[in-house]
């Protein structure tokens, strides 16, 4: 367990090292995601690897409990809204509408374009 | 025991640990009456734990400085939990892979409407420039946001505060949404709740199918990258 979120941690960590060296417009925590990937997908290629976190679902279980309390996480950041008492009164309503109507737009706009684009594909890789 | 009761609250109102169990234990009965109403869209655990919390904060007279002291170590996991998307990522690779292209069309198309959706909105809307700019990146994940919009030098706290309400809004249109329009295509339904509603969307498409959940993780965090590089852009081309 302990040394599974030292993994992931240590993957972080390396994401955020990257980040700042190279100056990348990259969260560091995403570099960190691409290198656990790399990490289990090399572990599978590689049985050198295969040990510590990377064995016997380690890595596997400690991530999959982080994910299951995924939204217990946002709450810090959503309770801040009580610092912006003073705006929600003056633009409390038109915010949430523009909020509102954005969300929606876009959960359309993405969910046709990636039908569209399946169909598409499937249709292009029946027609030779 | 203390001579005097208040002098013990204003000792525990001070420390983390009494935040800090207030965010925990809050959340652990806004997940169990969730649980109960079968996940029912509006028994949304952010949404509620969001307002108790903060109807006792200001009840209490209790700073969000003072709040945060406490609950900054459930803020902190956002971080690992990221990096932990790569797990269900590599679980289903052979699905992901098979979709690799409606996913890169799909990335595209969602980053672009809802950034550009949301500047044009909140301009029409007559909203002051200091907060179009800081709505402009509410459609990735909190840690992410706030670093694009202390970037743009808008205000990061209503950022957050912006990027939390976007997903439980979209966490709680996007079921009743897709079944109205008919979409069955779990990996289409989870990649468009988590480009539109990042972790909060996420979240959810997990609690309504493991194939949407996975979708939905790889497009918050492909999201990410995106709108970092989009939002500057888009926030030069559109607002005033």
């Amino acid at each position: 367990m302990i040394a599974s979120l030292s993994l992931i941690l240590l993957c972080q960590l390396a994401g955020e090292v990257v980040v700042r060296g190279l100056i990348l417009p990259v969260p560091g925590p995403v570099i960190g995601l691409m290198l656990l990937l790399l990490l289990l997908l090399a572990r599978d290629r590689f049985a050198v690897l295969a040990r510590g976190p990377l064995q016997g679902d380690g890595v596997e279980n400690a991530s999959r409990g982080l994910l299951a309390n995924l939204s217990l996480l946002f709450v810090p950041a959503g309770v801040g809204v009580v610092q912006k008492l003073d705006l929600v009164a003056a633009h409390g309503i038109a915010i949430a509408a523009v909020l509102a109507i954005s969300v929606v737009v876009t959960l359309l706009v993405t969910v046709a374009t990636f039908l569209v684009a399946s169909r598409l594909m499937a249709r292009g890789r029946r027609a030779p | 025991m203390s001579e005097n009761p208040f002098s013990l609250w204003v000792y525990l109102s001070q420390s983390p640990l009494l935040w800090l169990t207030v965010t925990l234990l809050v959340y652990a009965i806004a997940d169990a009456v969730s649980l109960k109403t079968h996940r029912h869209p509006f028994a949304n655990p952010v949404l509620h734990s969001m307002w108790i919390i903060g109807a006792f904060l200001l009840l209490t007279g209790t700073s969000y400085t003072t709040y945060f002291g406490g609950a900054q170590f459930v803020h902190f996991l956002l971080g690992p939990a990221t990096v932990a998307l790569a797990v269900p990522l590599y679980e289903n690779r052979k699905v992901v892979a098979a979709a690799v292209l409606p996913m890169l069309a799909a990335l595209v198309a969602g980053s672009v409407t809802a950034v550009a959706s949301v500047v044009l909105l909140a301009e029409a809307a007559g909203l002051p420039r200091a907060v179009v700019l800081s709505l402009a990146p509410k459609s990735v994940t909190a840690g992410v946001a706030m670093g694009i919009s202390e970037s743009l030098h808008a205000d990061p706290s209503l950022t957050a505060v912006a990027v939390v309400l976007t997903g439980i809004m979209g966490a709680i249109i996007v079921t009743p949404l897709m079944n109205r329009m008919g979409i069955t295509d779990f990996r289409a339904r989870g990649f468009a709740v988590g480009i539109a509603a990042h972790g909060i969307g996420t979240a959810r498409a997990f609690q309504v199918d493991a194939v949407a959940g996975v979708f939905a993780g790889i497009a918050m965090s492909l999201n990410a990258l995106v709108t970092s590089l989009l939002v500057p852009l888009a926030v030069t081309l559109l607002a005033r």
